[in-house]
């Protein structure tokens, strides 16, 4: 369906339409990306005159350990939600089957997808609880002992991972549930007379056959580890010092807890800079699938 | 407002959006009160207020701890409200050098000054003028398990020694000495408050507070020295690192745990059991012979500069400078009026509270409120680090002073 | 269909898996089940450490009630009632607007706009947050009431939803409207009587999924409103964990309260949302 002829002519016809959103968007998107940046060139802490200090905020930032840590966990939180599409998979070929109540099964399997993070972040941060935690009860009861994990400068960051990696896996595999009811039959067929099976067919037959949604389980698991703000400031504040830390969580607790916008504006930056490299790739990919 | 690129300005124009005007017998009061029973007291001074002053309508908004600390700057540089509740000392400051509150001079007649005092009348004044009015005051100490202390065997603790052997008797029973909740952070700052306080005393702790001195001096290492000696004997509750003050409190409410350094706002959580059990007791000294000093948190109210109804905030702020007012609202918090001719509710916590203030005259405004926010910040995460991580402490020094030095760095 | 049907399988490996699967819910449900089972004890359960034994007595719906009664949670639910609707449907008509003037009208800068529109529904929050926050409080006096949440998650919500109207009017054949001009009818009622009555499906899918979406809003509800009377239930079950001490029988019965609306969405409108939820993960 190539660019047809007969497609309505001329951006004038097309502006009354285009216009109210692109107005809504260019003062609550586009318009605050410059600001930040601008903000992000400043000394300023909401009370007195902003204060212009060039650079001086990305040289701090720089010789900052926190946001070296805070750095450091965004990779392990992208590192880690790339574990979201395989989970997600592995789970979908289990309830790709065809048995009475398995809609039912599918939906609650996907659950954990539609309740807001705040409310994962709590049911989270009880069953990791050192103290009364049902995890901890678990490890006792088979003789081990207990940690307080989101108490500990090392267990705090895979803790929340995991607890973000629950509703992350359930949405990875809604969509490879739904890619695999489009997987050709006839391939599969055919396969199986050669002699493929399991793990064989899997990679040689299947998982092309779904790379659709193999990219939207990316894209989406790459957004939602970078935007991981909700689960840390429920669960830990990026605590114990610092050490769960991400950049989203760091730039609002400098911006409102040390009242530096300038600081926080600069971290903000930093961070769409890396979000950056993603949606370029994103777009790339899209607009060529758009060109065929 | 502070911050008016000219995009903005040029859409206020255009918009022409002014905020309500506000009716001249009308004032907002904004606070921060939130607990049911602070803000019941807060209920109530309106309704006296509109009963003594009739026609006047007050507006009473408020908002969360948090929340509050973060809204007040946006008011104060844009809309700002008539009254608003807020901090002494520092804090007050901070918001009185750019000519964001209104001087209230006025009404600090000398038997004004008389009846709170010169403690109080010193945190609410900046180069002579007054900027607030306090209202509340509440002591920190040591709270503990009257039952299980002597069931260890301890004996008043008035010295650092008696509170180390606390520690190793209360050990010994299987309970947890010291608790607190390190998770919220700034319970740690009390420990380090009262360490200075009692090593270094008031007018060093000041000094530091103020950006003057350096985290590397050797009397803040003292500090930390004593602090490590608790560490080793292992006299904190384990796992404080996950613990918010609330979460903590219930270890020792179960008796798991013996005493908690928390002002006295910790009284309102016991129970009728508790009640019996618990008792309290001054920071002990450590060095001989430094003057004692308490942290003693006032609040207060304000009036914004740009403030709609003056006249009516001023008329407000007076109303809760009356002894009688404050000996309601003090009822309500169970907390200590400021203006001292105020009768004080009957509670033995605050007997003693009381008791303690007036004897001491030096009352620092606990650590996130005497030094700037982000140093405060910074310094309760490295606080919290240190309580897990005691060999950190030259980096964790070295960090704080850094901050230190570029918060305080002369404005260019 | 892989893997190969379970019927096909051998009667041990049917058996295994007809286990297999309710156990296994259990297990991934096991955090949520948890909660569940303490939003009905008792206080003097939780008080006496008694987290996970067998209860002394049920307390189900009384702790509900509580929080209800205790608590600004019915205020926050109807806060979260009325930024959600207004936030879906103004997104959905600025959206469906520009989709069709996106799908439908030729000119240069087409691929320029939907490229912003993408990329600006993947950018992180903070980059907006000082800025807007600033706009709601000093340009827009929006900022602490429910229209500053509403306004902006339109705004918002707009890139991805244009992005998605976009393709699904692309599929609707231009002979169609080619027809309708013909006949005379101008833009906007080839709009209204044409294109809006095919992409209803669309709509509906973008609906359920928009109102999950904003109702789990966390981040923007700490940033743009400060009060109970604004507050969206997010951001008021994380003010009352402090209220609410160690009462985890009411944290964690409110926390049920707080998912319950976008679920029953969920299950009301499953297709819907699935459907809006996988697009372009089929077809290539």
């Amino acid at each position: 369906m190539s660019a047809s002829a007969n497609r309505m002519r001329g951006g004038m016809a097309a502006l009354p339409f285009i216009a109210p959103a692109a107005l809504f968007f260019s003062v609550f998107v586009l318009w605050p990306i410059a600001d930040s940046i601008w903000v992000s060139l400043h000394d300023w802490d909401g009370i007195h005159r902003m204060r212009w200090v060039g650079l001086g905020n990305y040289t701090e930032l720089f010789g900052d350990d926190v946001f070296y840590t805070a750095l450091v966990n965004n990779i392990w939180w992208l590192l880690s939600y790339m574990l979201a599409p395989v989970f997600g998979l592995a789970m979908a070929l289990f309830l790709n089957q065809s048995i009475a109540g398995m809609r039912l099964y599918k939906s609650l399997f996907f659950f954990p997808f539609v309740i807001s993070q705040v409310v994962v972040g709590l049911v989270f941060s009880w069953f990791f609880n050192g103290d009364f935690g049902l995890l901890n009860l678990g490890l006792h009861a088979i003789g081990l002992h207990g940690v307080s994990l989101l108490g500990n400068a090392n267990w705090a960051t895979p803790s929340v991972i995991v607890a973000g990696l629950w509703p992350q896996t359930a949405y990875c595999m809604i969509l490879y549930l739904t890619g695999l009811t489009a997987v050709n039959g006839e391939i599969v067929e055919a396969a199986r007379m050669d002699g493929a099976r399991g793990w064989n067919m899997l990679w040689n037959i299947i998982i092309p056959q779904l790379r659709p949604a193999t990219f939207i389980a990316v894209v989406v698991s790459v957004v939602g580890a970078l935007r991981s703000f909700d689960l840390v400031s429920i669960m830990t504040k990026g605590g114990p010092y610092d050490s769960s830390a991400v950049l989203a969580y760091y730039m609002y607790e400098q911006t409102f807890l040390s009242f530096r916008y300038g600081y926080g504006a600069a971290i903000a930056v930093v961070l769409f800079a890396i979000m950056d490299i993603y949606i370029a790739i994103f777009l790339v990919i899209m607009l060529r699938q758009e060109r065929r | 407002m502070s911050r008016t690129s000219w995009v903005v300005r040029f859409l206020m124009g255009a918009l022409a959006l002014a905020p309500v005007a506000a009716r001249a017998d009308s004032i907002t009061v904004n606070t921060d009160q939130s607990d049911p029973q602070p803000k019941a007291a807060f209920q109530e001074v309106v309704k006296r207020f509109e009963a003594a002053n009739p026609g006047t309508h007050v507006v009473l908004n408020v908002y969360d701890h948090e929340a509050y600390k973060q809204s007040i700057r946006n008011w104060l540089t844009s809309a700002p409200p008539d009254v608003v509740l807020w901090y002494t000392g520092v804090r007050l400051r901070q918001f009185v050098q750019p000519g964001l509150l209104a001087d209230v001079s006025a009404l600090w007649t000398p038997a004004m000054k008389e009846a709170f005092g010169p403690t109080a009348v010193a945190l609410v004044t900046d180069n002579g003028k007054q900027y607030a009015v306090p209202y509340t005051q509440y002591q920190y100490g040591i709270y503990y398990r009257g039952d299980l202390f002597q069931k260890a065997g301890i004996g008043p603790i008035a010295t650092w020694d008696d509170l180390l052997g606390a520690c190793d008797k209360l050990n010994a029973i299987g309970v947890a000495p010291i608790d607190i909740g390190s998770k919220d952070l700034w319970p740690t700052a009390a420990w380090f408050d009262y360490l200075d306080l009692r090593i270094n005393g008031y007018a060093s702790h000041m000094q530091l507070m103020s950006g003057k001195m350096s985290y590397l001096d050797p009397k803040v290492r003292d500090v930390f020295a004593h602090w490590k000696q608790l560490i080793d004997r292992k006299c904190f509750v384990p796992n404080h690192a996950e613990l918010s003050m609330q979460e903590s409190q219930a270890l020792l409410f179960q008796g798991r745990a013996g005493m908690m350094l928390l002002g006295n706002f910790i009284t309102a959580n016991f129970s009728p059991e508790m009640e019996k059990v618990m008792q309290y007791a001054p920071f002990p000294s450590i060095t001989p012979g430094v003057a004692r000093a308490e942290d003693a948190p006032m609040d207060s109210v304000a009036v914004p500069q740009g403030a709609v109804n003056k006249a009516g905030a001023m008329k407000f702020v007076a109303f809760m400078m009356q002894p009688d007012i404050q000996e309601m609202i003090n009822r309500y918090e169970k907390q200590i009026p400021a203006n001292t001719q105020a009768k004080l509710v009957d509670d033995r916590f605050l007997v003693d509270g009381r008791k303690l203030l007036q004897a001491t005259p030096d009352h620092s405004q606990f650590f996130d409120r005497d030094t700037d926010e982000a140093l405060a910040t910074l310094a309760m995460k490295r606080f919290q680090e240190f309580m897990i991580k005691p060999d950190r402490l030259d980096r964790i020094l070295a960090d704080i002073d850094r901050a230190r030095l570029r918060i305080y760095a002369p404005a260019n | 269909m892989f893997p190969r049907p379970i019927q096909t399988a051998s009667p041990g490996a049917r058996a295994l898996y007809r286990v297999a699967l309710p156990v296994s819910l259990i297990i991934w449900l096991l955090p949520l089940l948890a909660i569940f089972l303490t939003s009905a004890r008792t206080a003097q359960d939780l008080a006496q450490g008694n987290y996970w034994g067998w209860p002394h007595g049920t307390n189900l719906f009384g702790n509900y009630a509580a929080v209800f009664t205790s608590s600004p949670m019915g205020r926050y639910l109807l806060n979260s009632i009325e930024i959600t609707l207004p936030a879906v449907a103004g997104t959905l008509v600025l959206s469906t607007l520009a989709g069709f003037g996106l799908a439908k009208f030729r000119f240069r800068a087409s691929s320029f706009v939907l490229a912003i529109f993408i990329a600006g529904n993947f950018v992180p929050f903070q980059i907006l947050m000082i800025p807007v926050r600033d706009l709601m409080i000093h340009v827009f006096p929006l900022y602490n009431t429910i229209w500053a949440l509403i306004v902006f998650h339109s705004a918002f919500q707009t890139g991805f939803c244009t992005l998605f109207m976009r393709n699904f009017m692309r599929e609707i054949p231009d002979s169609l409207l080619e027809a309708a001009r013909m006949d005379g009818a101008g833009s906007f009622r080839i709009f209204w009587l044409i294109v809006l009555p095919l992409v209803r499906p669309a709509l509906a899918a973008l609906a359920v999924l928009e109102f999950t979406f904003i109702w789990n809003d966390y981040f923007w509800a700490l940033v743009l409103v400060q009060s109970d009377s604004a507050r969206p239930i997010t951001a008021g079950l994380q003010a009352l964990q402090g209220m609410w001490l160690a009462s985890w029988q009411l944290m964690s019965a409110g926390a049920i309260v707080a998912a319950t609306p976008s679920v029953v969405v969920f299950f009301l409108m499953q297709r819907h949302f699935i459907s809006g939820l996988t697009l372009g993960s089929v077809k290539e």
